[in-house]
């Protein structure tokens, strides 16, 4: 066994110098790093955007913005927001930093191929920022890009910048697939001894589905995007119908505009669970580490990701409503989106049931974790309503969908990734974040995020549309919902400031943050065991640790501690049939 | 807190067991991979017959259209046909203890691949030639869509394809067992993606040249017709 414990020491072949290091890195942990840290940066445009959408809207004319401005900011926001934050994030940022290290490898099974899909990763951002000094500057489709209009003249960029967006997000695709055969693989194929797919932490599991649809929907939207590029570039009619323009015919012809809404939410809505189901997976070990208490329900919890994932590739047209659609199809799509409620459910029960009876410490990763099942709920329930046929018909293209995928897709995840960061900066840094500027921070995005969205939900039933530049002179919009729009403006610069509180908390803590340890919140699972912290390059040492038992023994009657780390051998806590781990 | 090292588990460790364990990942990396691809192309497919049933479509399989003749295809066809048993023999002989004929089926598979490659820009060119232009027509968008993704998948599979030639002629120059594992990993990979690339251009091959008959009935048991 030494001789092994020597050749692993010897080919372990740490970089040395900071460009291979910090660079070209190969390191899952360095990667995760630099795809979060281009997530945020990406993430912080998309934020300065949607300020200035709010301003034109709250307080119109107050900035110098015209129409187009306008469009090109909202369709750049949700596009942003969606796919070069919250997918990358998610995937890239936290699939990379822990999956490797919660499976106990010692790095992906394929570090190269990881480290390219970073670098195209970056590539696809930049070609994304590029659009915004081609002439005519960036799309301004709206983020599902729908043809005829998206590459049709009159449509803001619709010559450089639907072109830019396209490119970009064929590579981003191309990162996605390199990233994601990496982390499907590392899980299926790089697991320590011991570490059976049911003893995974649940964050594993989430990212582990979410990757799956991952690479199985991408495939949609670059189709619909190839097809789309050359519609604009060489004149082909996929999606493009008989057209007049000006008074002059368009070369296009017979093109199905159906067909690319088809392609675009059958990539769609499972991206919406590409999103969720990390943020499922990371928020169940949150609650169970914060609350003391082994998670409620791990295989059922398991089996309702298994089973969101499989339902969310037959509940796309549910977008597609008012597309107009054989009514048939409306019934299934309705009733598809309906059963996926079930197991939505399922995981909410669970999460209260493990926070039932436990000793909950209300730290900033608990604080964002309960924030975010009150707003997943809120934003689910108003799901309910817009998955219906009926209902969904006159609320389409109001405030209340805007409202609604805010909710659920756009500030629930985001309270994941802001608890999840505070929950791991110690174990990438070795430094605490400071407690009271994160409690700040939450306080006011928390609250923040409810005043500005619960009232869209007023203006939705008001018939306030979405995607309007302006609101004057429409005489069943009252006066009052103008006053509301400035008051939710108003809390949305607020918001949108407060996060530099975020940001800077990451900075200072980053020098002078308190020492963690190396396992700070008491936490079961393996990153939390790793010899080191911040784990070094290979994460283990001399050698791979061994796993005995799932990552939720907290509170196990007899045992010294109120938490028993996965690598405790039964010898010294005996492992209980109760937990769910064979 | 951590005990014994486990020294199959990653690669890291040159073992006998590292090469067990970079063998089922590089395995199970490009079954993920042919999955996605395999959503990809379904979905060009489904496009395609949804596209067909517009009026202004011209199937190229008509009898007065370039696909009426599809000689030159069935010839591409043969060629890659060949690539994909010449692997697969490859990737039996270099079980061998003399490696068998394992370095002529490789460079075989690649020539015909080239050869297949080349064929279909000459096939290409054919329809240029006779004014069929992608924007002439959605028939014929697919086609060069279609033609030339999966061309891009022979190309990236002829670079794995260069790997495992260079692996191949290095291990025969210096054998290693570290060699041998990878270069017998190289190939086998080569050979179940040059199946998987067989497979997906028997069926465009079958699509691309059906006659509008046949992708009405698709259409209409997809419920996407009429």
């Amino acid at each position: 066994m030494a001789y092994a414990d020597d050749v692993e020491n010897e080919e372990l072949h740490e970089p040395t110098g900071f460009i291979w290091k910090y660079v070209w890195s190969q390191d899952h942990k360095v990667i995760a790093i630099q795809y979060s840290t281009t997530a945020i940066l990406v993430g912080l445009v998309a934020l300065v955007l949607s300020g200035m959408m709010r301003m034109q809207i709250g307080f119109p004319g107050s900035i110098d913005m015209d129409s187009t401005a306008y469009y090109q900011a909202m369709t750049m926001h949700g596009m942003i927001m969606v796919i070069y934050l919250l997918t990358a994030i998610f995937l890239g940022g936290f699939g990379n930093y822990l999956i490797p290290l919660m499976v106990g490898a010692r790095d992906m099974v394929f570090p190269f191929v990881n480290m390219l899909s970073f670098w195209f990763y970056l590539v696809s951002v930049l070609v994304l920022l590029a659009s915004f000094f081609v002439p005519g500057g960036p799309t301004g489709a709206g983020w599902t890009l729908y043809p005829p209009q998206a590459i049709t003249a009159g449509t803001p960029g619709s010559e450089w910048g639907i072109i830019l967006m396209l490119v970009s997000l064929i590579i981003f695709i191309i990162a996605a697939t390199m990233g994601g055969l990496n982390y499907v693989t590392t899980v299926l194929q790089a697991r320590t001894h011991g570490m059976t797919m049911f003893r995974m932490p649940l964050t594993v599991w989430g990212i582990f589905v979410a990757t799956i649809l991952a690479l199985l929907a991408f495939p949609a939207l670059f189709v619909s995007g190839v097809m789309m590029l050359l519609d604009q570039t060489i004149g082909t009619s996929f999606f493009m119908p008989d057209m007049m323009q000006f008074g002059s015919q368009l070369d296009y012809s017979g093109g199905s505009p159906i067909l690319f809404q088809h392609l675009f939410w059958f990539f769609g809505h499972p991206e919406v669970y590409i999103v969720a189901l990390p943020a499922f997976g990371l928020v169940s070990d949150l609650i169970s580490i914060h609350a003391r208490r082994s998670i409620f329900g791990y295989r059922m919890m398991v089996w309702a990701i298994v089973s969101i994932g499989v339902l969310s590739f037959v509940v796309w047209a549910h977008h597609m409503y008012v597309s107009g659609m054989n009514p048939y199809f409306g019934f299934f799509f309705a009733t598809t989106t309906l059963v996926i409620a079930v197991p939505t459910a399922l995981k909410v029960y669970n999460w209260l049931l493990t926070l039932w009876r436990g000793n909950i410490h209300l730290t900033v990763p608990m604080l964002y974790s309960l924030a975010f099942i009150v707003t997943f709920l809120v934003g689910g329930l108003t799901g309910l309503f817009l998955g219906n046929v009926v209902v969904d018909i006159p609320l389409s293209d109001t405030y209340f969908v805007v409202a609604h995928f805010h909710m659920v897709m756009g500030v629930a995840p985001i309270l994941v990734v802001f608890g999840s960061i505070y929950h791991w900066y110690p174990k990438m840094t070795g430094r605490m974040l400071h407690d009271g500027i994160g409690k700040l921070h939450f306080w006011i995005t928390f609250l923040g995020t409810y005043l500005i969205y619960f009232p869209m939900h007023y203006l939705g039933f008001l018939g306030m549309p979405r995607r309007y530049y302006a609101y004057e002179d429409y005489p069943f919009i009252p006066e009052s919902a103008q006053s509301l729009n400035a008051f939710i403006t108003v809390v949305a610069i607020v918001v949108g400031i407060s996060q530099l509180l975020f940001l800077f908390n990451l900075a200072y803590s980053y020098f002078k943050g308190a020492p963690s340890g190396g396992n700070p919140w008491r936490a079961t699972s393996l990153e939390w065991l790793t010899p080191e912290t911040p784990p070094k390059h290979g994460n283990w040492g001399t050698s791979l640790p061994v796993v005995h038992r799932w990552a939720y023994d907290y509170g196990v009657p007899g045992a010294e501690s109120d938490y028993v780390p996965q690598t405790t051998s039964p010898e010294e806590v005996p492992v209980h049939e109760s937990d769910h781990d064979e | 807190m951590l005990t014994q090292a486990r020294t199959t588990s990653l690669p890291f460790a040159a073992s006998s067991g590292y090469f067990d364990q970079r063998s089922a990942s590089a395995k199970t990396g490009l079954r993920f991979l042919m999955a996605a691809m395999s959503s990809m192309f379904f979905l060009f497919l489904l496009s395609y017959i949804l596209r067909s049933q517009v009026p202004d479509w011209e199937a190229l399989s008509e009898p007065w259209q370039p696909l009426a003749q599809t000689g030159q295809l069935w010839f591409n066809s043969a060629l890659l046909v060949v690539a994909s048993i010449s692997l697969e023999l490859a990737r039996r002989s270099i079980r061998q203890p003399d490696h068998g004929h394992s370095r002529g089926l490789l460079l075989l598979a690649g020539l015909s691949s080239f050869g297949f490659l080349v064929g279909q820009v000459a096939f290409w060119n054919f329809l240029t030639s006779r004014g069929f232009f992608a924007d002439s027509n959605p028939a014929n968008a697919f086609f060069f869509l279609l033609t030339g993704l999966h061309a891009l998948h022979v190309v990236g599979g002829l670079v794995a394809w260069i790997a495992a030639t260079v692996r191949l002629s290095r291990e025969r120059r210096q054998p290693t067992e570290e060699g041998l594992a990878l270069t017998k990993l190289s190939i086998e990979l080569c050979a179940t993606y040059w199946h998987f690339l067989l497979v997906v251009w028997m069926l465009l091959f079958a699509l691309l040249s059906s006659s509008p008959g046949t992708y009405a009935a698709i259409a209409k048991f997809c419920g996407l017709g009429d």
